[in-house]
């Protein structure tokens, strides 16, 4: 139900460059919340610079909400500080955020294209402003004969889209999206890509969470891994790769000879072929010794490790099952 | 402050739309109006019940030249007394004894006068008998004095004032008044009681708590269901007045409030507005830590009961003006708008209502911060002590 927009643009080369402190759009320091005895957020520090893509990832119950809400001002944290567009007080910079929570609300009597303009005028754009803005919005998207439907008569990916469409009525210059690919099929999943992109590109910064990191390797320039109410790491997905050695996978037509002592000592065989990381010193030598062994080389490929498998060492086994374990985004809602 | 205003009244835009313009609003302005219909229609019959004679009827077995002059006596007196002021009379048979004619099924009268004039036996029940013994007696002498009871003339002296009959109109004006506020501010500020039931349980309230203070969406919400009762009030007391003016034959101006009409309607009106505020937002305050229908439902009747105590309370001093309990009631915050209308029909000063005014809106606006941080703490989960945040800023 989200509209098409332009082709995605290339994450930014300057994304992984040191990022001026002026710059940052949200900034926390030393952040801890609990409920109870639970430590939802456990002494988090995170600054997302002013025009990136950012991306909270963690698996269900890591703390990603607790952590957005916390920084929104919605909640405050029991320890710590935050700034959000450079004001300690977030609410003060309401105008110039939009958030779409986990838990969509709308109410249900409304019509599609005022309640589009509501959420808008909470956030100080003029009702009358936010009506034109709203149906232009709703009819740039195809979706202008729900313009005057009420929510209940809806679709819930509609109800979704007119929620988000509400998120970036008034133009904010940060937009805060919690889970914001839940309830989607795939096609709405793929355009609201786009239209993040597009915000992006208009300079808007993007916050947003998620328990699915292919969202987050297609988009974010940056990311923080948190599990357990900590952040597990902060930097670029390539970064976050990088955390991993490069997988070897060795086929080869003599199953024994002298050249597999000079395997590595954390070679598995799988499927009938051979699996190691890349030795620090390089592929070279091996190579040299599996042709002096006359091993018979079938097939050799040196794999990078995907976001996942940086997500599944940094968080933790444990992180990563829960992540397994969590549904699938359609049936998140 | 400007920003905390402008998002309550996006709110309560909000609010008083979407109840106005909701099909439910016709019966909720039609709903009072039923009291007043099923009124006229029992009021016909209550006036051909009432118009039934319902006096007691008392047997006469006396001669007959006694019979006669008491029946002489009974017109007499009932012109000047009025013809429900004594009981009826009715002749009846000598025999039997009137202990037996009063065991008889068939008997219709209450008790049996026997004897002569000047020595009448009354024969009845006790309870019957302590009701008709002086009207008896009354009647009686009245037949005995037949010819020489003398009717004396009261001579009429009109005065165009009477400040003890100002006083107990205003007095009555007072109590009205009271009477009307308490029954709109229970039939409207109930309604708020669920006010934040639709945001949380449609996850709404995440999106407002996001975007606007906390402290604007109960002030919004207050104001969106004061206005969704003005327009209420409007409808009733537009229905009202047209019927009176209907019904009215022109005598008998009304009487004049203490403050003059102008000042006390608006006073009125002022003052349910805070009567309905101060309640309202420790409603809003209280319906907010629900977090289901259910869970309203049963504090309703607590509630309720808590507003009957206070319009007791109030009540009471209206006729105590100036007495300990009547300023007690006007200072506090919960039964002053009500104890300040009476005392605006009883007394003219002005400054005891500007005072009352600011007092009962500096009240409305410690309950809303109460309600907005137990609301933080105990629903948002959200901020710590709420008493050490009272009076920091509501953005902060």
């Amino acid at each position: 139900m989200i509209g098409d927009t332009p082709a995605p643009s290339p994450v930014s080369p300057a994304a992984s460059a040191p990022v001026p402190a002026a710059s940052y759009a949200v900034e926390g320091h030393g952040l801890v919340k609990t409920f109870g005895s639970f430590r939802a957020v456990d002494g988090i520090d995170i600054a997302v610079p002013a025009g990136a893509i950012y991306g909270v990832l963690g698996p269900n119950g890591a703390g990603k909400t607790t952590l957005l809400r916390t920084l929104l001002g919605i909640i405050d944290p029991d320890e710590g500080h935050r700034t959000l567009l450079g004001e300690g007080q977030p609410l003060r910079m309401a105008r110039q955020v939009g958030y779409l929570p986990e838990e969509r609300g709308l109410y249900p009597s409304m019509k599609a294209f005022e309640a589009i303009a509501f959420m808008g005028a909470l956030r100080g754009l003029p009702l009358k402003e936010g009506r034109v803005r709203a149906r232009a919005l709703l009819e740039g998207h195809g979706m202008g004969a729900s313009a005057d439907k009420p929510i209940r008569q809806l679709s819930k990916g509609m109800a979704q889209t007119v929620q988000l469409f509400g998120t970036i009525i008034h133009e904010p210059r940060l937009i805060v999206l919690d889970e914001p690919f839940s309830g989607l099929d795939a096609i709405n999943q793929e355009k609201l890509e786009a239209l993040i992109r597009e915000q992006a590109r208009q300079g808007v910064t993007i916050l947003f969470s998620t328990h699915v990191i292919a969202h987050a390797d297609r988009l974010c320039e940056r990311i923080a891994i948190v599990a357990g109410g900590r952040i597990r790491f902060e930097g670029t997905p390539g970064q976050a790769r990088d955390q991993l050695r490069s997988q070897v996978r060795l086929r080869t037509r003599v199953s024994d000879g002298g050249w597999r002592r000079a395997l590595p000592a954390d070679t598995v065989a799988e499927d009938g072929a051979w699996h190691f990381a890349l030795p620090d010193e390089g592929i070279e030598p091996l190579l040299r010794a599996l042709l002096d062994g006359q091993a018979g080389i079938e097939s050799l490929s040196i794999e990078r490790p995907g976001l996942h498998d940086a997500f599944v060492a940094i968080a933790g086994a444990a992180a990563a099952k829960q992540m397994q374990d969590a549904p699938a985004p359609e049936e998140d809602a | 402050m400007m920003e905390l205003l402008r998002a309550a009244l996006v709110i309560a835009r909000r609010d008083f739309t979407a109840v106005v313009l909701s099909r439910t609003f016709i019966l909720f302005l039609l709903g009072p109006l039923l009291p007043i219909l099923i009124g006229f229609a029992f009021g016909g019959l209550g006036d051909r019940i009432s118009s039934t004679d319902l006096r007691p009827v008392v047997g006469v077995a006396m001669s007959a030249r006694d019979s006669a002059a008491l029946e002489r006596a009974h017109d007499r007196l009932t012109k000047r007394m009025g013809d429900q002021a004594l009981p009826r009379l009715r002749p009846v048979a000598s025999t039997p004894s009137p202990r037996i004619q009063l065991a008889r099924p068939d008997s219709e009268v209450v008790a049996i006068m026997s004897g002569t004039l000047l020595r009448p036996t009354l024969t009845g029940k006790a309870n019957d008998l302590d009701t008709l013994q002086g009207d008896i007696s009354l009647l009686s002498t009245a037949a005995l004095a037949e010819r020489t009871l003398q009717f004396v003339t009261v001579e009429r002296q009109e005065a165009t004032t009477s400040l003890g009959a100002q006083a107990q109109a205003q007095l009555l004006i007072g109590r009205v008044a009271q009477v009307v506020m308490f029954f709109l501010t229970i039939l409207l500020a109930g309604m708020i009681l669920s006010n934040l039931v639709e945001e949380k349980t449609n996850k709404i309230i995440e999106i407002l708590a996001a975007a606007v203070p906390i402290d604007a969406i109960f002030l919004g919400k207050l104001m969106a269901m004061l206005a969704m009762s003005f327009v209420g009030i409007a409808f009733w007391g537009g229905t009202a007045f047209a019927i009176f003016v209907a019904l009215h034959d022109g005598g008998g101006a009304l009487p004049t409030p203490a403050v003059g009409w102008p000042l006390f309607l608006m006073l009125a009106v002022l003052y349910f507005a805070m009567a309905y505020t101060l309640l309202g937002s420790l409603f809003l305050g209280i319906g907010a830590q629900a977090a289901t229908v259910r869970e309203v439902q049963t504090l309703n009747m607590p509630v309720t009961m808590g507003q009957m105590l206070i319009f007791f309370f109030a009540s009471y001093a209206v006729d105590h003006m100036g007495s300990p309990a009547e300023l007690a009631a006007c200072i506090f915050p919960f039964s002053s708008p009500f104890a300040m209308i009476a005392r605006a029909a009883q007394d003219g000063a002005i400054w005891p209502h500007l005072v009352a005014l600011v007092w009962q809106g500096a009240f409305v606006a410690l309950i809303i911060r109460v309600g907005v941080l137990l609301f933080r703490r105990h629903v948002m989960q959200s901020g710590g002590r709420w008493w050490k945040r009272l009076f920091r800023p509501a953005t902060g």
